[in-house]
Formats: C-alpha cells, structure tokens, sequence
C-alpha cells in the first residue's frame, strides 16, 4: 500500500516535470508546433545595417512577417547583405518594394520594415529588394548638424 | 610543532598531490561501475522509483517556495530599474530570461546540493560505517549496483526535471507580482517574453547545464559518501565536502557551459 502511494507521487512528480517543460516551450518561448518551415528567402543589400541583429524582425505595416536569418558582408559592393525568411502566406511582395532598417523606440531594438511598392511583378524566393534605406546612425546625424553649424558660422 | 626540513616539506606537499589524483581516479572508476558495470539486480525499477520519490519528489518543495519567492524578488527588482527607461513591460523578457538561463539551473542545483546531496553522502556514509555495505556484498549483492546506481539515476532524472519547475514557478510568481500588483499590462508582459526568449537557445540551454549540474553534483555527494571515512566524525566531514564540493562545481561549470553557450556575441 505504502509502496502504491509512493509510486503514484513519482507519476506526480514526472508529470509535473514535464508540463514544466511543455509549459516553457509553449508559454513561455511562444514555440509553435507546427512551424511548417513555409517560407522564402529574401535578400536586401544595406549601405550600412548598424545594429540589425539576427532573429531581429522582418515587419510589414507593423506586422511581423518574418525574421531576419543572417547578416554578412557583401564582397562586392562593399554592402551588408541582410538575409531574410519571410512568411509563405506573403507571397505577394511587389519587387520594387523598400526594406528599411527602423528603431523600435528611441532606444529599442532594430528591425527590418518593409514598405509595399507598385510593380506588378512579386519577389519570389531568393529574390533581392533593391531599394533600400540604411538605419539611422545618430553619430552620422550629429556630425551632419555640426558641420551645419560650422558653415553657418561662415558664411556670417 | 616541530619544524620540517624543506625535504620533508616537499614530501607532504607531493603526497597531497598525489592524494588528489588518486581520489580523482577512484571517483571515476567509481562512477563507471556503478552506471556501466554488469550484474543486474533484479528489480532495478523499483528500487529507482524508491529514491526518486526521496530525491525528487521531496526536494519539490524547497524547490516551489524557492522558485516562487525568486521570481517575484526578480520581478519587484527588474520593474525598480526598468520603470526608470520606460520599459515596464520587459520585466516579463527579463524574469524568464534570468530564471531560463541562469537562475533555474543554478539555484536548483544548489539547493539539490544541500537538501538531497548531504542526504545522500549521509545515508551512503551510514551505510558504510555500519557496515551494511559489506554485508550486502558478502551476500552476494553488488552494493554499487543496489545502493549507488539507483541513487545516481534518480538524481540524473529527478533535477532537471526539478529545474523545469522551478522556472516555470518563478515566472507565474514574477507574472504574479508584475501584473497584479505593479500594474504591468498582462498581454504586453507575455508577448514581450514570448518574443524574446527562444526554445533552443534558452529553454534548451537551460535544460543542458541542469543536466551536468545534476550529474555532477549527484557524481559528488554519492562517492563521497562511498569515499567517507567510516566514522561519524569522517560521514560529517563527507557531507560538509559534498555541500562546498558540489556548491563549487556547480558555480564553476555555470560560467564554463554560460561562456560556451552565450559567450560568442
């Protein structure tokens, strides 16, 4: 009888274990079963990608549609390539679409937005968006209103 | 005390040494017999279920308090600091994070040290002192397959397992103290954490270090106990060693498997 008791407490405790871990996959980690792995690879060349990370977001009118999977130095152009997995469901991206690289917040983490264009013809896997607006680099800025103000100060 | 010629000296000092490497293959030799070595004893399952029920089942609730109190002390800390940038709704990324990756594994095991490992070197100690462990093999009975092994398993099993839980509690309390007391907004706190933490590279992670945490303090309190002196003042002395031992390794390896894991930034 004791031993009855005892085993059903280690049912228990294993089961406990387990939801544990089913909890922080599901719950916690927002892991999907079902990932389905539907989706397209799409290329955009940077001038500068200035803190875009991997994994970082792929968004569209705010909605995230796909994420960012690698970042490497094109060695041709001199420009970052940013590698994107966007979602199979939006398979209808215009070609002569914008991806820029934006700031959530003032101080926020980097994503990639991406501005619908006008072509008829839609990027297909494998495709590159051509036009492209580089981050915001602040020490760029400063440096633009310096030099402003120095000018200024001349031609007075 | 009489003074030692530097010879004398030496000798000691190499003796020590030789000491250390000595227990270090005992140790091993021990472990792989006890794990690997033939001879089955008969009702393997049962004596297994017997000490997780001591190890596992009653470690969980130093391990539920714990968690509990842990994540809502992270909670109340992290909305302190980020309420100062505006981002309240981080804490929820934060506290999992945290637990996930650092705090779940490592608490866990140390408490596993205290609350199961001094257990297990004391009862081990016991046994051997008492002689029950030759007894056993003079009849027959491999004492590394009918004492140790169970309890070496039983270990393996019972604390990541226990890890899970306790992250999982920790961060229902962080939720608890952040939604409902500090006025997080409860979807932004869940999206938020779900968006930053990822399976593999946390939850995993966190699940892999538990593992050699367990391993190895389990490893640490059941040779000492086999490895005691078969005194009372020797099995006190084993049970303080597998504490600071395990206590050590634990925190040792953490920054070992975290630099491993999430070092290449």
């Amino acid at each position: 009888m004791q031993n009855r008791t005892l085993e059903i407490g280690v049912g228990l405790f294993l089961l406990a274990g387990l939801l544990a871990l089913l909890l922080l996959a599901l719950r916690v980690s927002g892991l999907t079963v079902v990932t389905g792995e539907n989706t397209y690879r799409v290329y955009a060349h940077f001038d500068n990608i200035a803190g875009l990370t991997v994994r970082a977001k792929v968004t569209m009118a705010g909605v995230t549609i796909g994420k960012v999977t690698a970042i490497d130095l094109d060695r041709d152009s001199y420009t970052g390539r940013v590698t994107m997995e966007v979602d199979g469901d939006v398979n209808n991206l215009p070609i002569d679409s914008t991806a820029s690289i934006l700031t959530a917040g003032l101080l926020g983490e980097k994503y990639v937005g991406i501005s619908v264009g006008g072509d008829e013809e839609v990027l297909a896997d494998g495709g590159t968006i051509h036009d492209t607006q580089s981050s915001l680099v602040l020490e760029d800025l400063i440096g633009k209103f310096l030099l402003n103000s120095v000018n200024k100060d001349e031609t007075n | 005390m009489r003074k030692q010629s530097p010879l004398e000296r030496l000798r000691l000092f190499g003796r020590a040494g030789i000491d250390v490497l000595a227990t270090l293959g005992r140790s091993c030799i021990f472990l792989v017999r006890a794990l690997f070595g033939r001879g089955t004893s008969g009702n393997a399952l049962q004596l297994l279920v017997k000490q997780l029920y001591s190890i596992g089942v009653m470690s969980l609730a130093i391990i539920v308090v714990s968690g509990v109190f842990i994540g809502m002390v992270l909670s109340l800390q992290g909305f302190s600091i980020l309420a100062k940038y505006g981002s309240e709704q981080a804490v929820g990324q934060m506290v999992a994070l945290t637990l996930l990756r650092e705090l779940g594994p490592v608490v866990t095991a140390l408490l596993f040290a205290g609350r199961a490992g001094s257990a297990l070197t004391a009862e081990i100690g016991n046994m051997k002192s008492t002689e029950q462990l030759s007894s056993l093999a003079m009849i027959g009975v491999d004492p590394l397959k009918y004492i140790v092994a169970p309890r070496l398993w039983a270990g393996f099993i019972s604390m990541p397992l226990l890890a899970m839980i306790f992250s999982v509690v920790g961060i229902w309390g962080g939720a608890m103290v952040a939604v409902e007391w500090l006025g997080v907004y409860e979807g932004s706190f869940w999206a938020n954490m779900q968006s930053s933490v990822s399976f593999r590279e946390d939850v995993l992670n966190g699940l892999i270090k538990s593992l050699v945490f367990a391993f190895v303090v389990t490893w640490i309190a059941v040779f000492q106990g086999y490895d005691c002196e078969p005194t009372s003042e020797g099995i006190s002395r084993a049970t303080t060693r597998t504490v600071v031992y395990a206590s050590l390794a634990v925190l040792g390896l953490d920054f070992i498997l975290t630099a491993l894991m999430f070092g290449d930034f």
